[in-house]
Order: C-alpha cells, then structure tokens, then sequence
C-alpha cells in the first residue's frame, strides 16, 4: 500500500470524497446509521478528548504563570490560556486523540470487512458501501468533531480556571474578564472551521485506507498503522495552511 | 478496454431449440503484476444449466467467476448477460444485474456485526419494500431451503464453516436470483459438510428456476452438480464439454484431475528417490 502513488492515492481519495458527500445527501437518508456512528464515534470519544485537553489548559496556565513571573502575567492567564486553545490547542489535540482512536478504528472495521469478502458481498449485493459504510461514518465525525472540540476547549478553559484560582490565587472575575476582552468571534469560527475539516480528513483517509486493505489480519494492521500515522501528519500540516488561511481572511 | 476487439463477435443468431446463452463471454483475458492469469477465455452459460469451472489453486477461477456479476473488470474481453453488454458499465448501473445474479463467497463473507436473522433480511430490506414481518416469513423460508431454520438469532462467528456458508447461501437466494454463482462452495469444508453443499445446490438447481456456475477445485462436487464442466488451466479453458466428453478428452492434465492419478506420482517420487 505505501509503494501506492501518492498521485493516485490522492485521485482515489478525492474521488471517494465525492462519492462520499453525495451518498451522504442521497435519499433514502440513512440517519439511522448516523446515529450509531455519532453514539460509537463521537460520545464515546468525549472522555479521552475531554481529559487531554483539561490537563491542556491546566499546564498552559501554570507554565504562562511561571514561565513569565516579572511580568504581571498573571492577570493574563485567562486570554493566554483561551487563545492558544481555541485557535490552536483544542482543534489539534482532539482532532490528533479523536483521530488516533476512530480513524484506526474505521480503517480496522472496514478493512477487515474487505479482506474477509464483505465488502465483495455487499457490492454483490447491489448496495454500495460508501452510502452503507463511509458516508455514515462521515456524517458522524463531521458533526461530532466539531461538538467534541467545542466541549473540549470549554474544559480546557475550566481546568485553566482552577489552576489559577487555587494554585496562584488569580480572581475567577479576573480570569474570566480577561477571556471575554480578548477571545474573538473570528478565534471561535477558526476552532469549528479547522476542526471541520479535521473531521473530514479522519473520516475519509479512515475509510479509504479501510477500503484499498490487502491481505489478511497483517494486511488490516499495516492499513491500520498507516491511517494513524498518515493523519497525524496531514492534520499537523493542514493546520499550519489552514491557520495562515483564518490569519489571510481575518486580517 | 480496448475499442475493437477481434474476437469480439456479435452475438451469433439463436438456434432453434438450444436454451440461448444467459452469459456469453468473449476474449476475456486479465492480468495481474504482469502476469497474465486469464488469456482470452471464450464461453457461454446455457440458461438452467449448472456450469462448472474445474481448476487447480491460483488458476484464476475467481478471477473468471468475478466478472460475470462486474465485481471485477476484465483488462480485454467482454461479458455479455441477457443481451447487455456489463463490461464497460459503471458500479452504479451493474445494481439491475447484481439483483439478478447473486453470488455466494469462499467464506461465506456474512457481515459479522449482524445476526444471521438481519443477514438474510439485509438485501430485502434494501430493494424490496416488504413490511418487517413479511420479511421475517421470507428470511425464515430462506433458512429453511438451507436447513437452518435455527440459526436466525445467531451470530456468524458461532456458526460452524459448513453452517455459515448455508446461512451466506439463504443470504444469496433471498432476493431470488435468476442466477447464482458459487466461489469454492466446498472449500475448507470436511467431506461430509462438502456433500451436504453439494446436495444443497442440486437441490436448488432442481426446485428452483436458475442457472448455477460452480468454480471449484473439488472434483466430487464437480461431478455431483455440474451440467457442463470446464477445465482452466494457465488462462485457458483446455476442456469445455459435458462429462461423458470430459471422461474421454485426452488431456493428460485433465486426465490426471479426473482419476486422482497426482497421488500416485508422489508415491512414485518418493519411492523413487529411496535409494
């Protein structure tokens, strides 16, 4: 699979994007199926996503704090602690620990579905997979990605608060005054926007991987590993191209 | 696909009291790495017969079998169903074909994450808009003809191999396949769950109105059901005929399929390199 061409590998995946998204608004709607998804994909992922990106703000406020203590800084915990999460931060981290968890999980039920003839069966069966399969799984993580980002980075802001109100004795008020002066509609709209099209990635390279599985069990885990390495990378990359995006259209 | 194939015939006009061929295959040829694993196959499948593919592991009897319903593309060729040429058709447009033509897979290739019961009922809910009970009667009958009436609650990974290819095969005839094609129905199997397969499609060939290919490897399933019977070899059909033509064609590897003869040549080997 890795000896594929990358050229290739890129036609196929924008060729099942569309067929994806069009199975996705084709009737008759499976919202049945996407319901299951969301429960499976995206509620069961909230505690994972919701402790990483906690103990995100939480570190983030004590290092502001300490790494900067001549400053006054402290009074700024609030806004540095929010920004970087939700620009940044929240987006990536749960889209990376999201991602790690369903986007292996779709490859390895889906290709295991491919070497034991199942998806053979299905096509045989004159129901696609992509409208069965993929567009489900799409659905899901495009809605809940985002949803689970939101909650993330609200946690984050959480555990930013109780660091600087126990441990360095920062005001709630002041902390939270502080977040409201300075987080912007524009930083929140780049949180949903890139983890929209975080979502997009996991779900597609999840499914195609899941889809192109060779060979038997060794197959399903070589395609396995390859989705969660391939998705950190092209998430760590698409963030920076999309950031200089939100920064070109804000500014 | 090439544009003009020269061994792409028109379909020849009907003979009079033949049964007219449901398939007509033309210069089929496939390859895989560079090697070539079909090489210009010609063949018709008669309508109600049982057609047989006899061939040797890694013959490319799956790869012909995959064809007939457009799971595969052929790199030349064309196959002919009813009167419409499939190869050049898109995934989308083989759906009408695929509701006629059902396939039952080597391992049976039930979806694990339903039970046996939603299995069966999986192609009905799809393309019939038949009320849940009306389906539970019809998957029920469907287990039946398979002698399974048991297993509907059951999942697949407590069948026994024999069981899930019987499930897999009341999956196939749900939708009531004119044709049914058949990928090593017997394989992995003991002989005695092999015989009960074996019965099993005869006895769908008897009561029910389709056309059966069988790919196979196993020579008593081969004899039990076949109509007519192929023999693939290194991309070549190097038999095509009925049994008692079979029994007297002097090709020697045929020969040796027939008659078992390969085990007596590894006894000879051995024997022979004992000093």
């Amino acid at each position: 699979m890795r000896a594929r061409n990358f050229v290739t590998r890129t036609g196929e995946i924008a060729l099942l994007s569309g067929r994806a998204f069009a199975a996705m608004a084709a009737r008759p709607l499976e919202t049945r199926l996407w319901f299951a998804q969301m429960e499976q994909l995206g509620v069961r992922s909230l505690g994972v996503a919701g402790i990483a990106t906690t103990f995100t703000g939480m570190v983030l406020a004590l290092q502001t704090a300490y790494s900067l203590p001549s400053l006054g800084v402290k009074y700024y915990i609030g806004s540095v602690v929010a920004k970087s999460l939700v620009r940044e931060l929240g987006p990536v981290l749960t889209a990376l620990i999201v991602g790690g968890r369903i986007g292996s999980g779709m490859t390895a039920e889906i290709g295991t579905m491919t070497v034991t003839e199942q998806i053979d069966a299905m096509r045989s069966m004159a129901v696609d997979p992509v409208k069965k399969l993929v567009a489900p799984k799409l659905a899901a993580v495009l809605v809940m990605l985002p949803a689970l980002t939101v909650i993330g980075c609200g946690l984050g802001i959480l555990g930013g608060l109780l660091v600087a109100v126990f441990q360095l004795h920062v005001q709630a008020s002041v902390y939270l005054n502080n977040i409201v002066q300075n987080l912007t509609l524009a930083d929140v709209v780049s949180c949903v926007g890139k983890s929209f099209v975080f979502a997009y990635i996991i779900a597609i390279i999840g499914c195609y991987n899941g889809l192109h599985t060779e060979g038997g069990a060794d197959g399903v885990g070589r395609a396995t590993t390859d989705t969660v390495v391939t998705l950190a990378i092209t998430i760590m990359i698409s963030d920076y191209f999309l950031t200089r995006l939100f920064i070109l259209v804000v500014s | 696909m090439p544009p003009d194939d020269p061994l792409h015939a028109p379909p020849p006009p009907e003979p009079r009291a033949e049964p007219p061929a449901l398939f007509t295959v033309r210069g089929l040829t496939k390859g895989y790495a560079g090697r070539k694993v079909l090489d210009g196959l010609d063949f018709e499948i008669l309508r109600g017969e049982c057609f047989v593919i006899l061939g040797r592991s890694g013959s490319g009897k799956s790869v012909t079998l995959r064809q007939l319903n457009g799971l595969d593309k052929p790199d030349a060729g064309s196959v002919v169903f009813d009167g419409t040429d499939i190869t050049g058709l898109e995934e989308r447009d083989l759906y009408p074909l695929r509701r006629r033509v059902a396939m039952l897979f080597q391992g049976g290739a039930l979806f694990d994450s339903m039970t046996v019961f939603d299995n069966v009922a999986f192609p009905l809910r799809e393309h019939t808009g038949l009320s849940e009970a009306e389906i539970a009667a019809k998957v029920q009958e469907k287990l039946g003809l398979v002698h399974l009436p048991e297993a509907a609650p059951k999942m697949p990974s407590d069948l026994s191999g024999g069981m899930r290819k019987r499930a897999a095969l009341a999956r196939s005839l749900a939708l009531d396949p004119e044709v049914l094609l058949y990928d090593e129905p017997t394989t992995g199997l003991d002989p005695i769950t092999s015989a009960a397969i074996g019965k099993l499609i005869r006895q769908i060939h008897r009561h029910l109105d389709v056309t059966q290919v069988v790919i196979t490897h196993d020579l008593d399933l081969a004899q039990h059901v076949g109509d007519r019977l192929a023999y693939l070899s290194e991309g070549h059909f190097r038999f095509l005929g009925d049994w008692a033509a079979a029994k007297r064609s002097s090709d020697p590897e045929l020969g040796d399929m027939l008659s078992g003869r390969e085990w007596e040549k590894e006894d000879d080997h051995a024997s022979s390199a004992q000093p």
